[in-house]
């Protein structure tokens, strides 16, 4: 039968791809597991014990390690507030009528293009260096003393280099919701004497929750693997105050060579992010069905 | 309907518009207006804005007395190599999904979707230990392969949400007329499915030239991508501002360029399809 020998060829086809990530998926996570249940360093090759949860519990008891959670919960949360908020009005803004749209648009999203390691190092150093830094010059230009942004407040600092590389994405995405809003319920509304705050609440906001939804989720999945800009400009310091849990697990790993204490912290990401990961998941395949 | 509007609201809320791009785009111009100044202007207060001596002696020791040629050309193979492979092994999968749908098609589309959500720090160390143990590690090809898995969840969905546009009808009058299952793919679907293929192509060149977790702890000097060579940088030693803008600006400008021209893919793709 034609349709059997179809769907045969069907599922040979989408075999590579559902192998290799299956593949790429269940071995590196066996892995992790096994490692996070052994006392494992790597400057003592041979050394393997297997201690069941200790590392668990050595990497829960560290005091770094709840730093490192409340500095992901307020990096994320705040970044996750600058976004959305300045996307939604720079979305409303570039959905006006107004002259070199396509220009201003383009800029708009350029800092989304750039790659993290050179969105940090310009931060650092051309916009936020405490002594030849662009913010410091405006600073004693207008009579402030100029502070040093990554060692005074280096989780804002981060906070802004971050929220400026996701912006964009916030605003693209919003703005192509917007624009499939229904501009004649909208002149209705208008019509029937909705000002512009009510149209905007009643009208704009309910027709933008799935895209802020989606834009969240996202970028919740993202943000909480930032690496790269915390890598280059502060190192996690100074002490603990811009280290986040991807980046102890990545200092125990590579730093430390502790392969069972990383591999703990490594489940334990992997958990938080699961936890947004089921939203996420569930809000995409809703819209499957449709 | 097309909206009218003032003239006057229209004339401020393009000015109000242009203030607010110009600030969010002010760090890429103040990179790249850098990169145009001596070492010395670079880091002089009050900044220079125009006048001041326009030099591409950055550009020219960059590309001849560092290795920024090596690692721009492992960065156009890692992203390059990673992306056709990843094309190579999600068309098929796409198209299956897409045209032959069985009852768990949905369901192995979200856990496709799911492996990507899992953060690369739960999967870092052993994947550096198998790579350490196959001599992977500090090669285009181990990069190649990472970023291809990485990334291949969002090939095979965006290649899925195109395909799904192309309608059923077609296929089935050239299956009709004999055509085999290869043929099918290549002569009825690829020519309809290339701009949808082509854009898939872009952001995930645009992905894989940014990537930044795995490009920076898996390699040291040989296959070190840009990302890892601005990186060094950061370094107090490296403080050279006008020769980073420089290495910035030409490690930057072919991917905004893409950028640009992919910004309604980009909602696609990043987005599953949710957004359209």
């Amino acid at each position: 039968m034609a349709t059997a020998q179809t769907r045969a060829a069907a599922r040979l086809m989408a075999a590579p791809a559902v192998l290799l990530l299956l593949a790429w998926m269940v071995i590196p996570l066996g892995m992790t597991l096994y490692f996070s249940t052994l006392r494992y360093n790597l400057l003592m090759p041979g050394m393997e014990v297997f201690v069941g949860f200790e590392n668990y519990e050595f990497f829960v008891t560290d005091p770094a390690f709840w730093i490192a959670f409340q500095n992901t919960l307020v990096m994320v949360g705040s970044i996750l507030v600058i976004t959305v908020g300045g996307g939604i009005l720079l979305a409303l803004l570039l959905d006006q009528p107004i002259w070199g749209q396509g220009v201003v648009r383009l800029m708009v999203i350029a800092p989304f293009f750039v790659m993290p390691v050179v969105s940090a190092l310009v931060w650092k150093n051309l916009l936020m260096h405490p002594v030849n830094g662009l913010f410091a010059w405006l600073a004693r230009s207008a009579g402030f003393t100029p502070i040093d942004w990554l060692s005074q407040v280096p989780l804002l600092s981060i906070i802004m280099i971050v929220s400026w590389q996701w912006l964009p994405f916030a605003t693209l995405i919003l703005l192509t919701a917007l624009q499939s809003l229904d501009r004649e319920q909208q002149e209705a509304a208008e019509m029937d004497g909705a000002g512009p705050g009510s149209r905007f609440w009643y009208l704009t906001l309910p027709h933008l929750s799935r895209a802020i939804t989606v834009v969240i989720l996202i970028q919740t999945i993202f943000l909480l693997s930032v690496f790269a800009e915390i890598l280059v400009t502060t190192g996690g310091g100074p002490g603990n105050a811009t280290t986040t849990i991807t980046y102890l697990v990545y200092v125990q790993a590579l730093l430390q060579f502790d392969v069972g204490g990383a591999s703990a912290g490594g489940v334990i990401a992997i958990i938080l992010a699961n936890i947004v990961a089921i939203f996420l998941i569930r809000s995409i395949g809703r819209n499957l069905d449709r | 309907m097309a909206r009218t509007v003032s003239a006057p609201r229209k004339t401020a809320m393009t000015i109000v518009a242009w203030l607010v791009g110009a600030l969010i785009f002010f760090p890429v111009f103040w990179t790249v207006l850098t990169s145009f100044k001596t070492e010395l202007e670079a880091i002089s207060t009050p900044p220079a804005l125009i006048d001041f001596a326009w030099t591409t002696e950055n550009y020219r020791v960059v590309n001849t007395r560092s290795n920024y040629p090596l690692h721009a050309m492992n960065s156009v193979v890692i992203a390059l190599g990673s992306t056709l492979l990843g094309l190579l092994i999600a068309i098929p999968a796409a198209w299956a999904f897409a045209f032959s749908p069985g009852r768990r098609t949905k369901d192995v589309l979200l856990w496709m979707l799911s492996t990507k959500m899992l953060p690369a720090v739960g999967v870092l160390v052993p994947i550096y230990l198998i790579f350490r143990d196959y001599g992977l590690l500090d090669t285009r090809t181990g990069l190649v392969i990472v970023l291809t898995m990485i990334n291949l969840p969002i090939i095979v969905w965006m290649l899925y949400t195109y395909f799904r546009e192309i309608p059923g009808d077609i296929l089935e009058a050239a299956r009709m007329d004999g055509a085999s299952l290869p043929k099918e793919v290549i002569y009825v679907l690829l020519p309809m499915a290339v701009p949808g293929i082509a854009s898939t192509m872009l952001l995930n060149i645009i992905l894989a030239w940014n990537e930044a977790f795995w490009t920076l702890n898996l390699t040291a000097a040989r296959a070190a991508p840009l990302t890892a060579f601005i990186a060094a940088y950061s370094s107090p030693e490296g403080l050279f501002w006008a020769k980073l803008s420089a290495a910035s600006t030409m490690a930057i400008a072919p991917i905004l360029i893409m950028g640009w021209f992919s910004q309604k893919q980009l909602v696609r793709g990043l987005t599953f399809g949710a957004v359209k």
